[in-house]
Parts: C-alpha cells; sequence; structure tokens
C-alpha cells in the first residue's frame, strides 16, 4: 500500500505485513497454476496437437454439435429463470419475516450438499416414469431443465442475499418521500444496485449448467439430437476411444464459459464504476 | 404550510417511541426537534414524513389530515443522516429523481437542476457519482434532491450527525441562510443542543417520547420548564435541589456573607471563555463560567481558594 511505503520507520508489523501480502500472493498464484491453469492448459494442449482441422471436424459433427445447442440453449433458459426466481428469493428470505425462514435458508445450500448423481437419482424417481405425482418428463429436455434448475438454485440466492442485506433502506425511503411508487422504487433504486450481484449469481449458475453432468446424466436419458448434452457427449466421446472429440469440445465449452463470465464481469465492472 | 400532530402515539413491540405527541410547528419556521437519543424525536420526524404509521393520533399539513398517506402522496422532502444519496446515480440524476418520477418534461428538470445545483454549490459535480463527494458535499447534494419536488415541508433527520466539526459548522450556517432564501417550513432533528439554538427559530424538546418543552432556544435556556430541559439545554450545576448555570457563578477572592469557599482543581482556556473546575469543602463539584478578563483578574490557577456564590438560581417545584 502506498501508505505504508510512506512511513519512513517500518515498523515491525508493516515488515510482517508486507512479507505475509508476498506469501499469500505466492501460495494464490502458486495453488491457482496449479489447481486451474495446468489443467486448461493441458486440456487445450491436447487438443491443439490435433491440429486447428481436426478441432474443427469434431465440433461440427452433426451430433457434437446438436448436444452443443442443446447444452446453450437450456443453460441461458436456466440462468435467465434464475435470475427471477432467485431475486425473488432472496427478497423473501432478507425482507420478509415467516415462521420457518431460517429452515428455507438453509434448504437453498441442499443442491449444493447433494452430490449431483444423488439428486439426478431424486429427480428421476419423483418426476421419471414411476413418478408419485404421474408426472414424468424423464428423457425429455424438461426433466433436463429440471435437474439443471435444481443444481443451481443456490448461485443467484447466495449473490444477492448479502447485497440485499447490506442495501441501504433508507435509500427507498427517500425515493418514496420524493414520489416514487413502490414498483417506481424497485425499478429505479433497488433493481439496479442488486444487477452487478444478479450477474454474478446468473454468470456461476450459467456456467454450472454448461458443465453439468451427475443430475442431468440419469433423467435426460442422453438421446443424441434429443436430450444429449455436451458433457454427456464429452463422456461418451471417451468411452468410444475418441479422445480428439472429446478433447476439442471441451475447449470449445471452456472458451464459451470462458467469454461469459468475462463479459458478465465485463458489464458488472461498467455497472459498478460509481463505487470506484 | 404548517404542520400539526395531535395526540401521536407509536410503539415499537412493547418500546414506547412516542406517547401521545403534539406539537404545532408554525408555516415558514425552522423548527429543531432536540432531545437525547432514543427519545423518539426521529421518530416523531418519520411519523410526519409518512414512513412510520402512528398507532394512534393524527399528522396535518395545513389542513390536510394525511395520517394514512403514504410518504409519496405528503410532498415532503427529507434528508437523512447518512445522505441516502442513490449511489448508482450521479448527482445530476440524484436531483433529477424527484421530478423524473413526476414525469416532468425535460427542459423542465433540466432547468431546475441547474437551478439547485447551484443554490447548493454543487454545479461543477453533476456528473460525479456520489462515492466520489466529500461528506458535506453529498449532504448538499440530499438537500438539493429533496427541494426539487418544492416540497411543502422539509424535514431534516440528523443532517450534520456524519460530518466532521468544521464542515458540521458551515453547514449550519449555510442551512440558516437557505432558510432565509427559500423559506419552507423546515423540522431539523438533533441531539446537540448547540445545533438546535444556533439553526432553529422554534425548539421543541423531547425526552423519553413526550414533549418537555416548546419554545425559542432563549426561553429554553432562560426558563426551563423543569429539570431535564434545563440540564439537556446547557451545563447545569445541581446544588441539592437548586440549578445554576456555570455563568451564574460568581467567584472572588474574598469571602462575603452569602459566599461559600471552594478549590480551584483545573482551569479551562476555550479562548475567550474560560471554565473553572472547583471542589467545595463538602465534596460537592462545581463548574464555573468566565470570561478571560475575569479570569484573569483572579489570577485563577489550579489550588486557588476562591469564594463562590450563585447570582442566580432555579428551583423547580415538583
Amino acid at each position: 500500500m502506498a501508505t505504508s511505503a510512506a512511513v519512513p520507520v517500518s515498523r515491525p508489523g508493516a515488515v510482517l505485513g508486507r512479507a505475509g501480502g508476498g506469501l499469500a500472493r505466492g501460495i494464490a498464484v502458486g495453488y491457482l497454476s496449479l489447481i486451474v491453469l495446468v489443467p486448461l492448459a493441458a486440456l487445450v494442449w491436447s487438443s491443439r496437437s490435433q491440429g486447428l482441422h481436426t478441432f474443427w471436424h469434431e465440433v461440427t459433427k452433426p451430433e457434437a454439435s446438436s448436444a452443443l445447442k442443446l447444452t446453450l440453449g437450456v443453460s441461458v433458459l436456466v440462468a435467465a429463470f434464475n435470475a427471477v426466481t432467485g431475486t425473488a428469493i432472496a427478497w423473501v428470505l432478507v425482507r420478509d419475516s415467516f415462521p420457518g425462514k431460517g429452515i428455507v435458508n438453509a434448504v437453498i445450500d441442499l443442491p449444493f450438499a447433494l452430490p449431483t448423481v444423488v439428486a439426478g437419482l431424486v429427480l428421476l424417481e419423483l418426476y421419471g416414469p414411476s413418478s408419485p405425482f404421474g408426472v414424468d418428463v424423464a428423457f425429455q429436455r424438461t426433466g433436463l431443465v429440471l435437474a439443471l434448475l435444481f443444481v443451481t438454485l443456490p448461485f443467484v440466492v447466495r449473490a444477492v442475499q448479502p447485497v440485499l442485506l447490506e442495501l441501504d433502506r433508507e435509500m427507498e425511503e427517500a425515493a418514496e418521500s420524493l414520489g416514487a411508487g413502490r414498483l417506481a422504487v424497485f425499478r429505479r433504486i433497488v433493481f439496479p444496485n442488486l444487477l452487478p450481484a444478479i450477474l454474478s449469481g446468473v454468470a456461476l449458475a450459467f456456467a454450472r449448467a454448461v458443465g453439468e453432468f451427475g443430475s442431468v446424466v440419469l433423467i435426460s436419458g442422453n438421446i443424441p439430437f434429443k436430450t444429449e448434452v455436451s458433457s454427456v457427449y464429452i463422456a461418451g466421446q471417451i468411452e468410444s476411444g475418441n479422445p480428439a472429440g472429446a478433447a476439442a469440445v471441451s475447449v470449445l465449452l471452456l472458451l464459451i464459459s470462458l467469454g461469459v463470465l468475462l463479459a458478465i464481469g465485463a458489464f458488472r465492472h461498467w455497472r459498478t464504476r460509481h463505487d470506484r | 404550510m404548517g404542520i400539526t400532530v395531535v395526540e401521536v402515539t407509536k410503539k415499537f413491540g412493547d418500546f414506547v417511541a412516542l406517547d401521545d405527541v403534539s406539537v404545532a410547528i408554525p408555516e415558514g419556521s425552522l423548527t429543531a426537534l432536540l432531545g437525547p437519543s432514543g427519545s423518539g424525536k426521529s421518530t416523531l420526524l418519520r411519523v410526519i414524513a409518512g414512513l412510520e404509521e402512528p398507532d394512534g393520533g393524527q399528522v396535518l399539513l395545513g389542513d390536510d389530515d394525511v395520517t394514512h398517506q403514504p410518504a409519496r402522496a405528503r410532498g415532503v422532502g427529507m434528508v437523512f443522516q447518512h445522505y441516502a444519496a442513490f449511489k448508482h446515480m450521479t448527482v445530476w440524476e440524484n436531483v433529477a429523481f424527484g421530478l423524473k418520477v413526476r414525469k416532468r418534461p425535460k427542459p423542465e428538470i433540466a432547468n431546475r437542476v441547474h437551478e439547485l445545483l447551484e443554490l447548493v454549490q454543487l454545479e461543477g459535480l453533476a456528473k460525479r457519482y456520489p462515492a466520489q463527494l466529500s461528506g458535506g458535499q453529498r449532504q448538499r447534494m440530499a438537500l438539493a434532491r429533496a427541494l426539487a419536488v418544492d416540497p411543502e415541508v422539509l424535514l431534516l433527520d440528523e443532517p450534520f450527525g456524519a460530518l466532521d466539526a468544521r464542515v458540521r459548522k458551515e453547514l449550519r450556517a449555510w442551512l440558516r441562510r437557505l432558510h432565509d432564501e427559500v423559506h419552507v417550513t423546515t423540522i431539523i432533528v438533533t441531539h446537540d443542543q448547540e445545533e438546535a439554538m444556533e439553526v432553529a427559530g422554534q425548539i421543541v424538546v423531547i425526552n423519553q417520547g413526550r414533549v418537555e418543552q416548546v419554545g425559542t432556544p432563549r426561553e429554553l435556556y432562560d426558563s426551563p420548564a423543569n429539570e431535564f430541559v434545563m440540564s439537556f439545554v446547557g451545563p447545569v450545576n445541581k446544588i441539592g435541589d437548586t440549578f445554576v448555570r456555570p455563568r451564574d457563578i460568581s467567584l472572588s477572592l474574598e469571602p462575603d456573607g452569602e459566599s461559600t469557599e471552594a478549590m480551584v482543581e483545573r482551569v479551562v482556556h476555550l479562548g475567550f471563555e474560560v471554565r473553572a473546575e472547583l471542589v467545595r469543602d463538602d465534596g460537592q463539584h462545581l463548574l464555573a463560567q468566565l470570561t478571560q478578563e475575569e479570569a484573569q483578574a483572579l489570577e485563577l490557577e489550579r489550588g486557588l481558594i476562591v469564594y463562590v456564590k450563585p447570582s442566580r438560581q432555579t428551583v423547580f417545584t415538583r
């Protein structure tokens, strides 16, 4: 920090602080490289070694591109749906009080706590051929969407909740006293302040939906050109001895997810310019 | 527009924030609601603003009973202690907000915002965000925002509480001048008696949800209605049942029939004013306020024995 550099006589605490900062930075960079960057680089490398031509050939195979389109389509749908429902749930959890609120709050994290295959199994039992409610959406795109909605539920809720808690209520009161109705207060005051958090949650939900495997593999039925998503397609390619195809689709998924995360990050950065 | 509060009661659970409060605020006045924290003064302001609904009683703006009207329909301008700035909007957009939600024509909004930014001396900062302003600037922006909609009444909730002492003093003087210019009926909530006395023409002293006294600064200081007001509006010595202001204690080096002996414990120089902390033989502590000349004439210093006599004192009958 500039302030600590300006102190003429360095105090022991400051030195320790700087050294500690350096150590923390070293750990962070080293760990991220090992856990994230190296595997990603290896993935890109393994697909690259096939050449750009093979890459293109693999990702444009009808089955591959169909799975890819489906994956992106349902992921966008699920992320958009989450934006609305997640915000609504966060709103109720923060602004309303009702008996059992603590339990509801705890249940939100269940999709994270449950192994995704178990989630898939539960969903298949509930909404499959032997559904106790007579709702059979297994092996259909509806089932796929349902599974993805389940596993992505916490993202937007948990991103919006703390921001809503911290939101200055007096801003809303000021707007109200200036003549704004409830809708105008939400649209002009609350929503713009929640938007960055909503987007964070949406970005994570989208990325999760793109890569989700465990919960969808059972309920979707993996019917090529109908309910087969990219993650399942990739697994299939590995099993049938086509690692090049698996790597190519993987890299494309990676690039799309990264692109979406970066785009949303940039938009967020622009939206929160007033805080800097 | 005058404000009339009639027998207003407000409870939060078991806590009685306002207990049968009635106050009349004359049109065009600048009135302070003065009281310690938790006295209910902010609640009273919020009831007037429509941000809090009273459990009983009435609020009238002019002749209109607005008790059950929402805040947005009351035409009040509100300024909060922590500014309540719309942080995602520029200064210009903040001030324009009330006019925008009223769907005023754009040229009119532009003119009005420009005029107000000039009034609060923020013309050059229109494109800044609140995070890029100082506390004083933010509060002036909040004031311009509240004034933009031509409110019938202006309500200020501890508006200078979050500012440092120097800025606070500046803004007080500025608010006083502003009020002389715009003449809108204004209520300012404060726990600072000096602030109330400096700014307001009328002060309503509130304690434990009740009105203790209403009067001009001078009336409160010179003829307080009870012990609470006496000790809240200025420093006071309590000797048995008698109250004496520090400036009403006269000191001399020679005893006379009525004076008692005391020793100087500490002398505090505050520029023109000098405060002497004294202790009597019986252990009673006293605070005396003198001018610098008086202190010099007595050669006041720690350990000096002086003879004290109250020149003016107050006793409240219970």
